[in-house]
């Protein structure tokens, strides 16, 4: 009864989903007022629908409903209930529909925060949401069905991958997805603004911070996907560049322009063709890396051949939203204008050359992820493209946008004066320089590339500080709290985010430079000593978990030269008893300064073991560093200007005396 | 230098410096492609003998040799109708099984035997991957056919790495 009140719950949603694209742009479209009026009704209706879908499949994922297919390909009773509901998303279908719920949420949040805005836009922002809508619930309805059932009901389910009953895959999924979907409202504003034939500063700062919102979402998904592949997968790596991967990087490469973009919109209308065209491939980006992960199509181009009604829809969706965009751009950007110009030294001229280098770099990460799969489709042989290629490119071209991410903030709009910005960055240039070339040898070993990741990192924490330090002493309040206060949360937001991605690269710097990473083969009673610390390996024992049997390797941890020990790390090998499946689950000890991390191979003859055994210097620090961008994205939300009606009012006011003028 | 001279030289800088940033991503692709070879391919001296590439089918039963005091593991992975010997030093996935699928990325010797330094096995276990599903179908038209069961997280959870 519950998967078909879900389900029916599904048509009602697609049917208002349909009605909140129609009316209200059709009202935008003819000034009808009472036409515009229904999207939030509508949208708030959409809402509830949806999130009563949702909850009728977690309830048949937490009830152990093994009648509904989706339930027993993917839950099974001796599940823990957390992960009995985290299933609910574990699947195609379920991921689908916590995307819709996403889509749902951020469309009613849309609703409830845009009171302020002209209604034209507001309704036309609300109906194309509604359209995106239309298109995965239709999509779910017509081909991928999280509902079906399975009639007589089987006795258990086939379980939940185990890699996939983790704490982190309870919350990873809904936070990238809440950066994709977030992008669809930049995207629904980008349409909006071409369909009214207008953009303007007042656009800019409206479409801002949902942007912001989505980015900082998307952040935070990305890093906890590369957290939990680094303890889950056992073999102690962060980040493959596997097309999964990318699929999650390639909109937040376009986000990140596109939220820099939009601050020379907002503060100069400058840019504005372009920051329309960034925010439609954010969300075209985020609409194909859904559809690569979750069709198939990347562990099998064929699995598109098997199942054509899933590819041809999905196919016929992206070309219907991604190309119908584009042509509204090309037809419409003409009228939106270019903006005013900037001298070859400006803040502006630097967020281009940011912007340029982002987006070469995020057409790099495509050719890698994308031409291999051309190549499969068309039969014209297998081939992969590996990490090497992908770090040959980045770094190069990340460079360079790094360095200049610390001038920029420091740069004047329009024009800057050269003399003036060394004046003020001559101390961090100093101190970075100082650092690259002293501190490599402190940690044991020069290396250009080491060198190089602590210049850019000590260059943008030292930037950061001066900037503050002269906005601070330029503050005419009296006291250093009422000064701090004073600032703009956006800045500080900038300030953090910046400063994330300095902590991030010195993280990445110090793990490339000095893991130290040993495969060997231990039999109780070895020792081995990695980057300070000796292991001893105690022998193994076999431990009962909830759905699996363990055996757990058991290690001493010493510090070199001295006979204490400071920690017992044991790492297990895991059968799952549903599916039969093996699983590592690696011993990680955390450390400000370095991890050490401990993992079972296999056992290789009687009582020896192969045994991964890593130092790991400030891996932490790469998440650390995410986390600060995410921050950073937070408090930048938290301006006042945001949300005070009036300063969106005057801004409005000003937007439209700039286009007069 | 007049406004328009001034803004065409920076647009040329402009185009140069994404010349060249082209040119270094396409060089960087063209270095890192690795290519995909069955047993047969190997055997018929398709594959190039300085360059790394990828070999793909089934673990041959009975043919996993262990070394008993070091991490060197011998094995042969067959299309059905071609074998190839393999060893690879390090520690072999969780899925790494007599009978199952298996990728194998790494270079050929001058003794035919193919040196890995890095083994992929799929995380579901009925699951083959895709290359060497693709291996078993070109030789001998057995035909594996299975759509994915959970996409997101499987896919990278198949590899392990020398490191």
């Amino acid at each position: 009864m519950i998967p078909e009140l879900g389900h029916f719950a599904l048509v009602i949603a697609l049917a208002l989903a349909l009605a909140q694209t129609v009316l209200p742009l059709i009202g935008a479209a003819t000034h009808r007022r009472t036409l515009m009026a229904t999207a939030r009704p509508i949208a708030t209706g959409q809402f509830l629908f949806v999130a009563l879908a949702f909850a009728a499949l977690a309830t048949s994922f937490v009830t152990s409903d093994f009648s509904v297919v989706n339930v027993a390909t993917n839950s099974n009773t001796r599940l823990p209930t957390a992960y009995k509901f985290a299933a609910t998303w574990g699947s195609h279908e379920g991921s689908m529909l916590l995307w819709t719920l996403m889509l749902a949420s951020w469309t009613l949040a849309v609703a409830a925060f845009s009171r302020h805005l002209p209604d034209r836009l507001s309704a036309r922002v609300i109906g194309v949401m509604g359209f995106v809508s239309a298109g995965f619930l239709l999509f779910m309805l017509l081909t991928s069905n999280p509902f079906a059932r399975h009639v007589p009901a089987l006795d258990e389910g086939r379980d939940l991958n185990p890699l996939l009953q983790d704490p982190g895959m309870v919350i990873h999924p809904p936070m990238l997805y809440m950066g994709y979907v977030g992008f669809s409202v930049a995207f629904s504003f980008a349409i909006a603004a071409l369909l009214e034939g207008r953009l303007d500063a007042a656009w800019a700062r409206w479409s801002r911070p949902w942007t912001t919102a989505a980015w900082s979402f998307l952040t935070i998904g990305i890093a906890l996907g590369s957290w939990w592949a680094y303890y889950e997968l056992g073999w102690g790596g962060w980040w493959f560049w596997d097309p999964v991967e990318n699929a999650s990087f390639m909109p937040w490469l376009a986000g990140t322009a596109l939220i820099h973009s939009l601050a020379v919109t907002e503060k100069r209308g400058t840019f504005r063709s372009w920051t329309v065209l960034l925010a439609i491939a954010a969300f075209s980006l985020s609409l194909v890396g859904t559809f690569l992960v979750r069709s198939g199509v990347l562990t099998s181009v064929h699995a598109f051949a098997t199942d054509p009604a899933r590819g041809i829809f999905i196919l016929i969706f992206l070309v219907i939203v991604i190309g119908g965009s584009l042509a509204l751009f090309a037809w419409r950007a003409p009228r939106v204008g270019l903006g005013g110009g900037f001298a070859p030294v400006s803040r502006e001229s630097l967020l281009l050359a940011n912007n340029i280098l982002l987006a070469v770099a995020l057409a790099a990460v495509m050719l890698g992820t994308l031409y291999p799969l051309f190549l499969d489709a068309l039969g014209a042989g297998k081939i992969s493209v590996g990490p090497p290629y992908f770090e040959a490119v980045f770094a190069p071209l990340m460079a360079p946008a790094v360095f200049l991410m610390a001038i920029g903030p420091v740069a004047s709009w329009k024009r800057a004066e050269l003399p003036a910005l060394w004046t003020r960055l001559k101390w961090a240039f100093g101190v970075a320089v100082a650092a690259a070339v002293i501190l490599p040898f402190v940690f044991g070993r020069w290396s250009p590339w080491v060198a190089l990741g602590l210049l850019l990192s000590i260059w943008v924490i030292g930037a950061s500080v001066a900037q503050v330090r002269a906005r601070i002493a330029g503050a005419a309040q009296p006291t250093l709290g009422a000064k701090i206060a004073a600032q703009p949360a956006h800045w500080w937001g900038m300030v953090v985010a910046h400063l994330g991605i300095a902590i991030f690269i010195l993280g990445v710097t110090m793990v490339k430079g000095y893991e130290t990473e040993r495969d060997i083969r231990m039999v109780p009673g070895d020792k081995t000593t990695v980057g300070g610390f000796e292991f001893t390996f105690k022998g193994t024992k076999d431990v009962q978990g909830p759905n699996y049997i363990a055996v757990q390797g058991q290690f001493e941890v010493r510090r070199e030269g001295s006979p204490d020990v400071v920690r017992i790390m044991q790492p297990e090998k895991r059968a799952y008893s549903a599916e039969g499946q093996t699983m590592t689950e690696a011993a990680i000890a955390t450390r400000l300064l370095g991890d050490l991390y401990v993992s079972l191979g296999e056992p290789v003859s009687d009582g020896a073991w192969g045994v991964r055994v890593y130092h790991k210097p400030f891996v932490d620090w790469i998440w650390g560093g995410c986390f600060l961008m995410a921050l950073g994205g937070f408090v930048a939300l938290g301006d006042r200007r945001y949300r005070s009606r009036l300063a969106a009012r005057n801004a409005a006011a000003s937007g439209l005396a700039a286009k007069a003028a | 230098m007049k406004p328009r001279t001034k803004r065409a030289a920076w647009i040329a800088a402009g185009v140069a410096a994404l010349g060249v940033a082209v040119a270094l991503v396409m060089n960087a692709f063209q270095s890192n492609l690795v290519f995909f070879f069955t047993p047969s391919d190997v055997a018929e001296h398709k594959a190039p003998r300085d360059r790394t590439f990828r070999i793909g089918g089934l673990v041959e039963e009975g043919s996993v040799k262990r070394n008993s005091d070091a991490l060197t593991v011998a094995f042969r992975v067959t299309d059905s109708v071609q074998t190839i010997p393999v060893t690879f030093t390090g520690i072999l996935p969780d899925l790494f099984k007599e009978g199952k699928g298996v990728v194998a990325q790494g270079k050929l010797g001058s003794d035919g035997v193919f040196r890995a330094s890095e083994v992929l096995a799929k995380h579901d276990e009925n699951y083959m991957p895709p290359e060497a599903a693709e291996a078993l179908e070109r030789a001998g038209g057995r035909h594996l056919d299975k759509s994915s069961f959970a996409g997101q997280m499987e896919t990278k959870g198949n590899r392990s790495a020398k490191p």
